[in-house]
């Protein structure tokens, strides 16, 4: 009794956040100019709109632009900062962590307002590159946070082994740690592009019209002229962040693997 | 001439907790010697100062006459072995090996000729292409010792590279070791914490205990004569006994151990009449028979007998006085609440230091 209980409750909730995004995707085969069911017939048009009217196609290549460009970005610093807090040398580590991770949870208006002054002051306002910087700054803790864990999981003894067999610092970090934390940079990397990918409340502040992203233009469409187009930008974006999920998934699997595979099994 | 490895008075300190207190220790080209000792005693971190992997706060260590606290690892030329191996997960067998020669800048060619041959001395060149993980404990401890051995340095460091293997496969290292020691003529390091393994291993072994040495010496003297009540503890069983000394006689003092026994014991120098002092007497040097077979004779009862297949212990008490002896099992068949006499001899006792 219980149990049947529990389950349809899950199946609820399962239901109540999967529901939008199944009441969304079949507009965007609809034959329909208005984004709004039932759906008379089934067609490709608004595929086609998404992927050759100008504002669209422009939006789609920004997001890749700017989402590749905050991911790099993102990735580098990211790793950086993880490998910096992880020996314990510097003083205070917690809260420099817990500042490297505050992105995450301040209001993104509040980061938008203070970065549009910012970016302003430096000139970098409406361009590709403050747009750039200002995605790394919201995907820099999850780079951060993945890659720290990679590096938790490194047993400093292999490292001290390289460094006894003759190999300099830069050599381990090459040879060893790298290679070892790589699956935790990329896995940061995935999660860094799929926050850029969705991002709207900074670009808002801090784009100008020549960097709408796909998700920006999904925003002001809705506004100003409203058609199915977006539910095919909304499919788009699912698909995309799926393969992004699935890809990260992938590598945790093979990572939890191989981490069963070196636990030292004594014979 | 300074000893191929010298630690001069070297200290370590971790904030205000002293591990190693003002050590003096030369270790000669060659020697196998084993650093024992509980956790804690100071002797892992002595190796990692040996490794480069920390720095004394105080003092300085020389190797082969040249000073090399101040140098990192990777300019020390000592081959290091983990307990936990520290293989590199990511590279094969082959790979692991060739690193320390690829740091060399040893050619190609030559890097496979000396991997192989390496591998061939551990009867693992089957398995060169496999992974670590693919590896049982003991083929991964062997390989991580040739990965320390292949790039011939000058010192062999090991940090209880055993411990995380079963007793029988620990066995059988420990004489592929002490095999290898020999064959190749190094020196090796080893810290270990069990005094078996110190025991079968080693040319010299060094007590620790709380940062320094409480006694270096070759095995056999170590375990025949410890010079402290904590060697003499640490290292086998022994039977701890405290004594008045009655008279002393041309270095042979009288005991009288309490419950109207006394016994002879060898003293040396430095004893007086009417001193308390300690002594170690090794279980199984005492003789149990139903006549005294020595120049000390105790009328003792048997307590317990416990079965231990090749041997056998047997508690003896005398009122408040009692000993562990430790005897052949068919040496005799001992019913528990029999009346016995133990029998050993004046140099069987050894004079503690505190």
């Amino acid at each position: 009794m219980f149990r049947a209980l529990q389950f349809t409750f899950g199946a609820a909730i399962v239901i109540f956040l999967l529901m939008p995004i199944f009441a969304i995707l079949p507009l965007a085969f609809t034959s329909s100019v208005f984004l709004n069911y039932p759906i008379p017939a089934y067609s490709m048009r608004w595929m086609h709109e998404l992927t050759t009217a100008d504002v669209w196609r422009t939006s789609i290549v920004n997001s890749l632009i700017i989402g590749g460009g905050a991911t790099v970005f993102a990735t580098v610093l990211g790793t950086l900062a993880s490998l910096g807090m992880r020996k314990g040398a510097l003083p205070m580590v917690g809260l420099l962590r817990t500042l490297f991770l505050l992105p995450m949870v301040v209001p993104a208006v509040v980061l938008g307002v203070g970065m549009q002054i910012f970016l302003v002051r430096l000139g970098l306002a409406s361009t590709y590159l403050g747009v750039i910087i200002a995605h790394a700054v919201l995907c820099i803790p999850f780079v951060i946070v993945s890659v720290s864990a990679a590096l938790q999981g490194i047993d400093p003894s292999i490292e001290r082994a390289a460094s006894s067999l003759g190999a300099p610092p830069v050599t381990v970090f090459r040879r060893v740690t790298l290679p070892l934390a790589i699956p935790g940079v990329v896995s940061g990397a995935i999660f860094a592009f799929a926050t850029s990918l969705d991002e709207v409340v900074l670009t808002l502040f801090v784009a100008g019209p020549n960097q709408r992203t796909l998700a920006r233009q999904m925003f002001s469409s809705i506004r100003e002229n409203i058609n199915p187009t977006v539910a095919a930008a909304a499919l788009l974006l699912i698909i995309g962040t799926l393969c992004l999920g699935g890809l990260a998934a992938l590598l945790r699997w093979r990572q939890k693997r191989s981490a069963l595979e070196t636990a030292p099994s004594a014979i | 001439m300074r000893p191929f490895i010298q630690f001069e008075s070297v200290s370590k300190a971790f904030g205000s907790l002293t591990v190693v207190n003002s050590l003096d220790l030369a270790i000669e080209k060659g020697e196998f010697i084993s650093l024992l000792g509980p956790s804690g005693s100071g002797k892992t971190t002595i190796l990692m100062m040996l490794a480069g992997f920390e720095r004394p706060t105080q003092g300085a260590i020389y190797l082969d006459g040249k000073r090399i606290d101040h140098l990192p690892p990777y300019r020390r030329q000592m081959g290091v072995v983990f307990q936990n191996y520290a293989l590199f997960p990511h590279m094969s067998v082959a790979e692991n090996v060739a690193f320390p020669l690829e740091m060399q800048r040893v050619p190609r060619a030559e890097i496979t000729e000396r991997v192989e041959r390496a591998l061939d001395m551990v009867k693992l060149k089957q398995l060169k292409d496999r992974r670590p993980s693919q590896l049982s404990g003991g083929q991964q401890q062997r390989i991580a010792l040739t990965r320390a051995l292949v790039f011939e340095p000058s010192v062999i460091l090991m940090d209880e590279p055993l411990g995380a293997l079963d007793k029988q496969l620990r066995e059988h290292m420990q004489l592929e070791i002490r095999d290898l020691h020999k064959r190749l003529g190094l020196t090796i390091v080893f810290v270990t914490h069990d005094q078996a393994e110190a025991l079968t291993m080693s040319d010299r072994i060094a007590v620790f205990n709380a940062g320094r040495i409480e006694q270096i010496d070759d095995p056999e003297v170590i375990y025949d004569t410890p010079r402290t009540r904590f060697v003499a503890e640490f290292i086998g069983e022994t039977n701890l006994i405290e004594a008045k000394v009655a008279s002393v006689d041309n270095q042979v003092a009288r005991l009288s151990l309490g419950a109207g026994l006394s016994a002879r014991a060898h003293a040396g120098n430095g004893l007086s009449a009417g001193q308390t002092a300690s002594f170690s007497l090794r279980p199984e040097r005492i003789r149990l028979g139903a006549a005294p077979g020595g120049s000390n004779a105790l009328d003792m009862t048997i307590t317990d007998c416990i079965y231990h297949g090749d041997h056998m212990r047997v508690q003896l008490t005398r009122d408040e006085f009692s000993l562990v002896a430790r005897c052949e099992r068919l040496a005799g068949n001992w019913a528990v609440g029999a009346p016995v006499v133990a029998s050993f001899d004046p140099s069987d006792c050894t004079v503690l230091t505190q």
